[in-house]
């Protein structure tokens, strides 16, 4: 009950600080500045013209939510039970696509990790956009959050810094430098054993987090800032971009690709898998990291 | 020749690389690129318009060195180059004119990242009309939602935020429920390119083996798209999307966005599920109908709106329902119908927005039906640009609107059971349209009351920019006088890109 008329309140908060903007036709409903005692009182329902739609309709939408989340659940596992039964030989899904994924991939691609190779090689389109998609994500997150450090964040930038916490501070020494090394080694073995450049680029992006939130800002912006990070995005995907527009180019016109393969199993092997896990890994990161630093004060 | 294949590939490639590029750009320097980027992909696109039109048949591209079933595709063919022309056109017209705008409503710092979600958008857009495997085809409707969410929330008024949010809610839905449909589909045919899923899918339905997922599996998607693309039931988040969002983005998301969706919903029918599938489950009939209440729906709302760009976001709405009819039709002819009317809808709809954005500028920057009297007058470019988007969404003859209502008139008759409901709700659509635009038009030509001492305060656009919002709106109404007066060659390279379709 309580939770629920918190929820209301904040609702007509938000109403009222979406009618605040420029557009002045649109009435203008103060935002309760008044003292705490006030704020917690619920909003007369009668002061909107329309009150009775509103009260109807809140009642009319929770109980048809209800009913359409329970009718497309029930629809979805009666579907699910006419589908194919999981991990059978004979489902369609074990087709002439699988089998070469499975048979010829290691000689096609080079990559030990048929995953690797699947997902950066075979289908490497995909990929690409998979890694725009994170761009483009984090791109809408700097529209949406970027502001610039007030005169008063900037003198006391204890505002978003932890404080000290030495229990922290000495798990984090001793995880952070492992947990490098292990996204790192993640990210280049990524065509060798399972893992690759979105898993390890998400390890190496916790473990910049983690040091954040040990250390604060201060200490991280010396190594990185918004430049660093605007260009550790766009170089990795700009080769990405050029990179396998070659390989397609040439592999669409029937043009021998001068990319070589190398030995199976070697660290340098399987062409063009081992820099795109390594962009891709980067990518990963860097956005990770951005996305905290973005929600936690809006710049980096 | 053989080289124009590439260029599918290359205009989506040149505009995701170019998105990447202005990231780091500033925002001058964004703007040239994202201008030049987008006028090479319309260059592109033209001249694989023209092979499929001389060679007479569609293109296969292989995305890498493996062939159809284990790699990515492209498939180019008249309908697709045509429409990629079309819109990319578009956006770059959008643009153009509401140039002044996204420097007025952006906020200086954040201009250069509205050009790498134009430029997003661009690749999306081009990867989702080329792209021949469905699960491609759901990575670009990912960036394309998000950069949708981007371009309208980019205006930081309370307004606009709380639009995104809720087009961002509805996106999501839509984008989930067609991400489970090709999921069942996978599971059912074990392949993602499209043509290698329709011959699973026809042996399946030959088989009457998976009947019931297979229908629940379409009808996710359809849903899905339709959620995204504002079809009624769902065209309740339009008016505030379209509404308050800097004029660029209402006309890139209202022409466009939506439409590539709808572009997308048809090629999942006939390329991937089959055409007699979808005779024999009877969706055509379900989107009849809805369509039909978009139409009514739309038109009514539009007339009960006081605000000229909530109004038009309600036509939308309407034209939206238009479209569908014609798919619901279920014929070819009322498939050109429905595709002939996404291009009146993409060169119209961005026309009525920019044009109304100049009209409020000289209204104090009000969308009010009361403030925008005789603003006709005090900036006679954007008048002139309304009246004509009026007037050809009304179906006005010479006008690209009228070619489209024909179109659907004269496809219905061939389908004698959905002739008479199609026929009633075009005239009566019609005369609504007639009333509620026309009624715009009349009011901002109407000579203003005095009211003492208040300056009527205008927004200036930089020269440069009033220069191209003037080109971008003539552009514009060329282009509907264009379709309105000499139709055929479109509805004839519509034809043979539908015949190559499928």
């Amino acid at each position: 009950m309580k939770a629920g008329k918190k929820m209301k309140i904040s609702i007509d908060r938000l109403r009222a600080w979406s009618e605040r903007d420029t557009d002045r036709d649109y009435p203008f409903i103060p935002a309760e500045k008044s003292p705490e005692k006030e704020k917690r009182e619920a909003p007369d329902p009668n002061r909107y013209k329309n009150a009775f739609e509103i009260r109807a309709f809140q009642k009319v939408y929770n109980v048809f939510s209800v009913v359409f989340c329970l009718t497309l659940i029930a629809v979805l596992l009666i579907t699910i039970s006419y589908l194919p039964r999981f991990g059978e030989a004979g489902n369609p899904a074990n087709n002439e696509v699988e089998q070469r994924y499975i048979e010829a991939g290691l000689e096609e691609t080079g990559a030990v990790n048929i995953v690797a190779g699947m997902i950066l090689d075979y289908r490497a389109f995909d990929t690409f956009g998979e890694s725009c998609v994170l761009f483009t994500a984090v791109t809408c997150v700097f529209i949406l959050l970027k502001k610039k450090p007030t005169d008063a964040e900037r003198e006391n930038d204890r505002l978003y810094e932890p404080k000290n916490d030495a229990i922290l501070q000495t798990a984090a020494a001793v995880v952070v430098p492992f947990g490098i090394l292990f996204g790192i080694y993640v990210i280049l073995n990524g065509h060798l054993s399972a893992g690759g450049g979105f898993s390890g680029g998400a390890v190496l992006g916790a473990c910049l987090v983690l040091y954040l939130l040990a250390f604060g800002f201060e200490k991280t912006e010396r190594f990185f800032t918004e430049r660093t990070f605007r260009f550790i995005t766009v170089i990795p995907l700009t080769f990405y971009c050029l990179a396998k527009s070659y390989s397609f180019f040439t592999g669409a016109n029937h043009l021998e690709s001068h990319i070589p393969l190398g030995t199976p199993g070697a660290i340098l092997s399987s062409g063009l898998i081992l820099p795109l896990n390594i962009c891709v890994g980067m990518v990963v990161a860097c956005t990770m990291y951005a996305f905290y630093c973005m929600f936690r004060k809006g710049s980096f | 020749m053989d080289f124009i294949r590439n260029f599918p590939f290359f205009s989506i490639m040149l505009a995701m690389l170019s998105a990447i590029i202005t990231s780091v750009l500033p925002k001058k320097a964004a703007r040239i690129l994202n201008g030049c980027a987008i006028s090479v992909c319309i260059l592109l696109n033209a001249a694989v318009l023209w092979l499929t039109l001389v060679t007479g048949e569609s293109f296969t591209y292989t995305m890498g060195h493996f062939p159809a079933p284990w790699g990515n595709e492209l498939r180019a063919g008249a309908l697709e180059a045509l429409m990629a022309t079309v819109f990319s056109g578009v956006l770059l017209l959008s643009v153009a004119g509401g140039a002044g705008h996204i420097d007025l409503d952006i906020e200086e710092s954040r201009v250069n990242l509205y050009y790498v979600m134009i430029d997003l958008i661009e690749g999306a857009m081009l990867a989702m009309l080329y792209t021949n495997d469905i699960f491609t085809g759901y990575v670009f409707i990912e960036i394309m939602t998000i950069a949708s969410c981007g371009i309208l929330m980019i205006r930081q008024i309370g307004r606009t935020t709380l639009a995104a949010v809720r087009y961002m809610i509805m996106s999501l839905l839509g984008s989930g429920l067609f991400l489970i449909g090709v999921v069942l589909l996978y599971d059912m045919t074990g392949h993602l390119l499209m043509e290698y899923m329709h011959e699973s899918i026809a042996a399946l339905a030959r088989s009457g083996q998976y009947t019931l997922p297979l229908t629940i599996a379409v009808g996710l998607i359809t849903m899905g798209l339709c959620i995204k693309c504002g079809l009624f039931p769902f065209h309740f988040w339009m008016p505030d999307t379209y509404g308050y969002s800097t004029p660029a983005s209402s006309a890139i998301l209202s022409g466009l966005v939506s439409k590539l969706y709808i572009l997308m919903l048809i090629k999942v029918y006939y390329r991937v599920v089959g055409a007699e599938f979808i005779a024999a489950s009877k969706i055509l009939n379900v989107l009849f109908v809805f369509g039909l209440c978009a139409i009514i729906v739309g038109s009514v709302s539009a007339i009960r709106e006081n605000d000229i760009r909530r109004m038009t976001a309600f036509s939308s709405a309407a034209q939206i329902g238009y479209i569908f009819v014609g798919i619901g039709l279920g014929t070819t002819a009322g498939m050109a119908a429905s595709m002939f009317h996404i291009i009146t809808h993409a060169v119209t709809k961005p026309l009525l927005f920019i044009s109304a954005s100049g009209l409020s500028d000289v209204s104090g920057g009000s969308k009010k039906f009361r403030d925008l009297q005789e603003s006709g007058l005090r900036n006679r470019a954007a008048g002139l640009g309304f009246s004509v988007g009026s007037l050809s969404m009304v179906g006005l003859p010479v006008f690209a609107g009228f070619v489209s209502k024909i179109l659907f008139a004269s496809a219905s008759v061939l389908n004698p059971h959905k002739m008479l409901p199609t026929l009633i709700v075009l005239a009566v659509s019609t005369v609504l349209n007639a009333v509620y635009f026309l009624r715009t038009v009349i009011r901002i030509y109407r000579p203003a009351e005095k009211r003492d001492g208040e300056p009527v305060y205008t927004e200036r656009l930089a020269v440069r920019d009033q220069r191209a919002f003037v080109l971008c709106l003539t552009v514009f109404a060329a282009m509907n006088l264009l379709l309105g007066l000499w139709s055929t060659p479109v509805t004839a390279i519509l034809t043979a890109g539908l015949n190559m379709f499928s």
